[in-house]
């Protein structure tokens, strides 16, 4: 599966293209086969995503998840402060990236 | 091609091999990788040097300008190309005097732009009296 | 300290108001982010791995305890409570908002403070001997030099879009302290003959082709430095590939010229640039040098300490070194505590820092290229005081410049350069060597983590070096033996196959053993290396 995936202009935070949205949790990310660059093109423009780009991704039981190492560190946080994760109360959110 | 043709009524500049085999030219073109120091004797007779900026990033320019202000050239400095308004200040104190833009800048922004600085660090080339002159007297 | 005057304040203003303009254009889409990449780089704020970056420059590493204050209410206002110092003597925040970078700017311009030129392919931060003003083995203060060096490089018309980024560091003392050799331009002042000037050292660096910079110039005369450091800057600027990123850097440029030929271009055009009045007069080098003046410090303050406390006694042996006026140390700050992030700080600990320097060391702070911070003028009859209040923050770790005092970049951790990660190969070092004891049994021993080729944590330059890459998707580390960003300047090799993040730990378990085993007395690890060479320690490690 193919996803996308960029920052949030203002915020700067890594988001995940839903379909319709972008969102801060990979658990929504959207498989968006060969559409990505159409898709890419117009949320760029309306400044709706900054330095957007096309990954590969996987399907899991527990919803899609970047093939590569970065994009999984992007997808939780630093590895090494699980705290700052989007999942700090729980201790195993990090255990499918590396 | 060795023309590059500005607005009506102005001499075409021709490149810096034409200019320097034949011409009797008083317009020329200086491309990034070209020495802005073969024009030193020929100062005298150019009324316009146009100096090419085909990327932003490539800033070879802003010393070609300074050399050629440095050795005493008076006329028109062009800078042409991919000229953004947050660099004209920089391009302004290397000796630039006219703008020649691919994409049209915003009147207004050129203006805060180039009014944006109080004083100046360094000497360049455009006369202004550095900070630490200014504060020795 | 250099307070700045009206000139800086409204130079600082004027760049404040000139990003918050760029902000504002960036939102509202009137530039997109390729026109607005640059111009951010040149403000320190960068789009990382999980956020924007904002690098804010500490200029040769110096600040005071409101400005240090100062990057503590940054952390909590506007990042997640903490900062990591850098390589290159300044901060990082790791969580910026785009939306808050103007505000950031102008928070840190009232205490005299700024991100710019701390990226892009500019003249970036000049860096500097941590000990500087201090030491007791520096013939001159290199801080008003660098901050001359500070004001002409700000807001350079002609260089700021140069082929690559640009690095200078400048130095006073035999004892290499701010790895000279490896910047774009190393400034060492010397004496000759009673007379002060600099040695230019031009076209060092690391990255993926590390170099150690040539003598280009034995002696500048220092009323010249800034004039000669042009045309230096000028060669480079025309004839620096610009076809290539990964050989963009003045080091390529000169490696392919050949340094005569390099030197033979620089004094060309310095014969002409000199006459253009680029040199500030004498009366502003001493204007600025007025304000490094040494803080009155009593000479006669007790050189005795009590050392009663063995905990304390280990701790000034490691991390306390001589000042140049009697009574008096200067403290290292350690920011490597075993399984911690080398050089993060939290706010709390940097706000610590901040009041210690406040009550013990005439208000100055400084940062060191290996992430830790100094104390530079204290009293020895305070040092228990100090040493009783780091330690209560965390802060008291007894390891400079042993196996644990690493330098590590922030790797695939918060990069979006890196290929592994960096932080959790540290904290595995850091942790299998936790035993003190073991530790000063190893003794001098420079341990440097980059997460990529790019080599933000120097892993050329370490005695013991890591490089972190990517094999088919998954971290993989090198091991590089034998360099040394010190005036004993080597570049490190590469011992082999690389490992994984267990392996490396065990292989540097092994390389360390048998330097135990090989040394002779007197020897650091380094030297011991440089005696027997690579063998030995492959067999070792390979087998």
């Amino acid at each position: 599966m193919k996803l996308l995936t960029g920052n949030d202009l203002k915020t700067g935070f890594v988001t995940w293209w839903t379909g319709t949205d972008w969102s801060l949790h990979i658990e929504d990310a959207a498989d968006v086969g060969e559409a990505g660059e159409a898709i890419l093109a117009v949320e760029e423009a309306a400044r709706r995503v900054n330095a957007p780009y096309i990954i590969a991704g996987e399907q899991t039981a527990d919803g899609p998840r970047p093939a590569h190492i970065k994009d999984r560190i992007r997808a939780l946080g630093p590895t090494v402060r699980p705290d700052l994760t989007l999942k700090p109360a729980d201790p195993a959110a990090g255990d499918w990236v590396i | 091609m060795v023309e590059h043709l500005h607005s009506d009524g102005e001499e075409p500049c021709v490149t810096l091999d034409a200019f320097l085999q034949q011409s009797n030219a008083t317009a020329v073109r200086l491309e990034p990788d070209e020495d802005a120091r073969a024009l030193i004797p020929h100062l005298d007779r150019l009324a316009l040097i146009e100096v090419a900026f085909p990327k932003f990033r490539d800033g070879r320019g802003y010393s070609s300008a300074r050399i050629l202000r440095e050795a005493g050239y008076t006329g028109e400095l062009r800078a042409q190309g991919d000229v953004l308004v947050d660099q004209i200040a920089y391009m302004k104190r290397c000796g630039f005097d006219t703008f020649a833009p691919e994409k049209a800048l915003n009147p207004a922004d050129v203006e805060a732009a180039l009014s944006r600085w109080p004083e100046h660090y360094q000497t360049a080339a455009d006369g202004a009296v550095p900070i630490w002159k200014l504060r020795h007297g | 300290m250099y307070k700045y005057d009206e000139y800086d304040h409204a130079m600082v203003a004027a760049r404040v108001a000139e990003f918050s303009d760029q902000v504002k254009r960036r939102l509202a889409g009137e530039i997109t982010e390729d026109q607005f990449k640059p111009l951010r780089l040149m403000n320190g704020l960068y789009l990382q791995l999980h956020a924007y970056m904002l690098r804010v420059a500490v200029p040769y590493g110096t600040l005071d305890s409101r400005q240090m204050r100062m990057l503590a209410h940054i952390a909590r206002k506007y990042d997640r409570d903490y900062g990591h110092f850098t390589t290159r003597q300044n901060i990082q925040y790791n969580w910026i908002k785009l939306e808050d970078a103007p505000a950031i700017l102008e928070d840190l311009a009232s205490v005299e403070m700024h991100a710019i030129q701390t990226s892009g392919n500019c003249i970036r931060n000049i860096s500097s001997d941590q000990w500087a003003g201090a030491a007791a083995d520096e013939i001159t203060d290199p801080r008003p030099w660098a901050e001359l060096l500070r004001q002409w490089s700000s807001f350079h018309p002609e260089f700021s879009y140069l082929p690559r980024k640009f690095k200078i560091a400048v130095i006073a003392a035999a004892e290499d302290r701010a790895a000279m050799r490896l910047h774009d331009i190393g400034i060492q002042i010397i004496e000759k003959d009673g007379v002060h000037g600099a040695a230019f050292y031009v076209g060092g660096g690391m990255g993926r082709t590390p170099m150690i910079a040539p003598l280009i110039k034995d002696f500048v005369p220092l009323e010249d430095m800034l004039s000669y450091t042009e045309a230096c800057l000028r060669v480079y600027n025309r004839y620096g590939r610009r076809d290539n990123i990964y050989k963009a850097r003045i080091k390529i440029l000169i490696h392919e010229l050949g340094a005569d030929e390099y030197r033979r271009q620089v004094e060309e055009e310095w014969a002409h640039v000199k006459s253009l009045g680029i040199d500030p007069p004498k009366a502003e080098f001493d204007r600025i040098a007025k304000q490094f003046a040494l803080p009155a410090l009593d000479a006669s303050a007790p050189d005795a300490i009590d050392r009663s406390d063995p905990d304390f006694a280990v701790w000034v042996d490691q991390n306390v070194a001589a000042h140049k006026v009697p009574g008096h140390a200067i403290v290292n700050i350690s920011l490597k505590p075993v399984g911690g992030i080398p050089g993060d700080a939290g706010s709390a600990q940097i706000d610590l820092m901040a009041d210690l320097a406040e009550k013990y060391s005439h208000d100055e702070l400084r940062v060191t290229h290996a992430q830790n911070i100094v104390l530079p003028h204290v009293r020895k009859a305070d040092l228990y005081a100090i040493w009783q209040e780091l330690d209560a923050a965390g802060l008291a770790t007894p390891n400079l410049d042993l196996i644990s005092d690493i330098i590590a970049c922030p790797g695939l951790d918060y990069c979006s350069l890196a290929n592994a990660r960096s932080i959790p190969v540290a904290q595995k070092i850091a942790t299998r060597f936790s035993d003190l004891g073991r530790q000063k049994e190893l003794g001098e021993l420079k341990l440097k983590i980059s997460g990529c080729i790019n080599a933000c944590g120097h892993h050329h330059a370490g005695h013991i070096g890591i490089l972190g890459v990517d094999r088919k998707g998954t971290e993989n580390y090198q091991l590089l033996l034998g360099g040394s960003g010190a005036e004993d300047v080597s570049l490190g090799t590469i011992t082999g196959p690389g490992f994984d993040e267990d392996g490396i730990v065990d292989a540097i378990e092994r390389v360390t053993d048998k330097y135990l085993a090989e040394r002779t007395e007197g020897e650091r690890f380094v030297d011991t290396f440089r005696r027997v060479g690579m063998a030995p320690f492959k067999e070792a490690i390979y087998g």
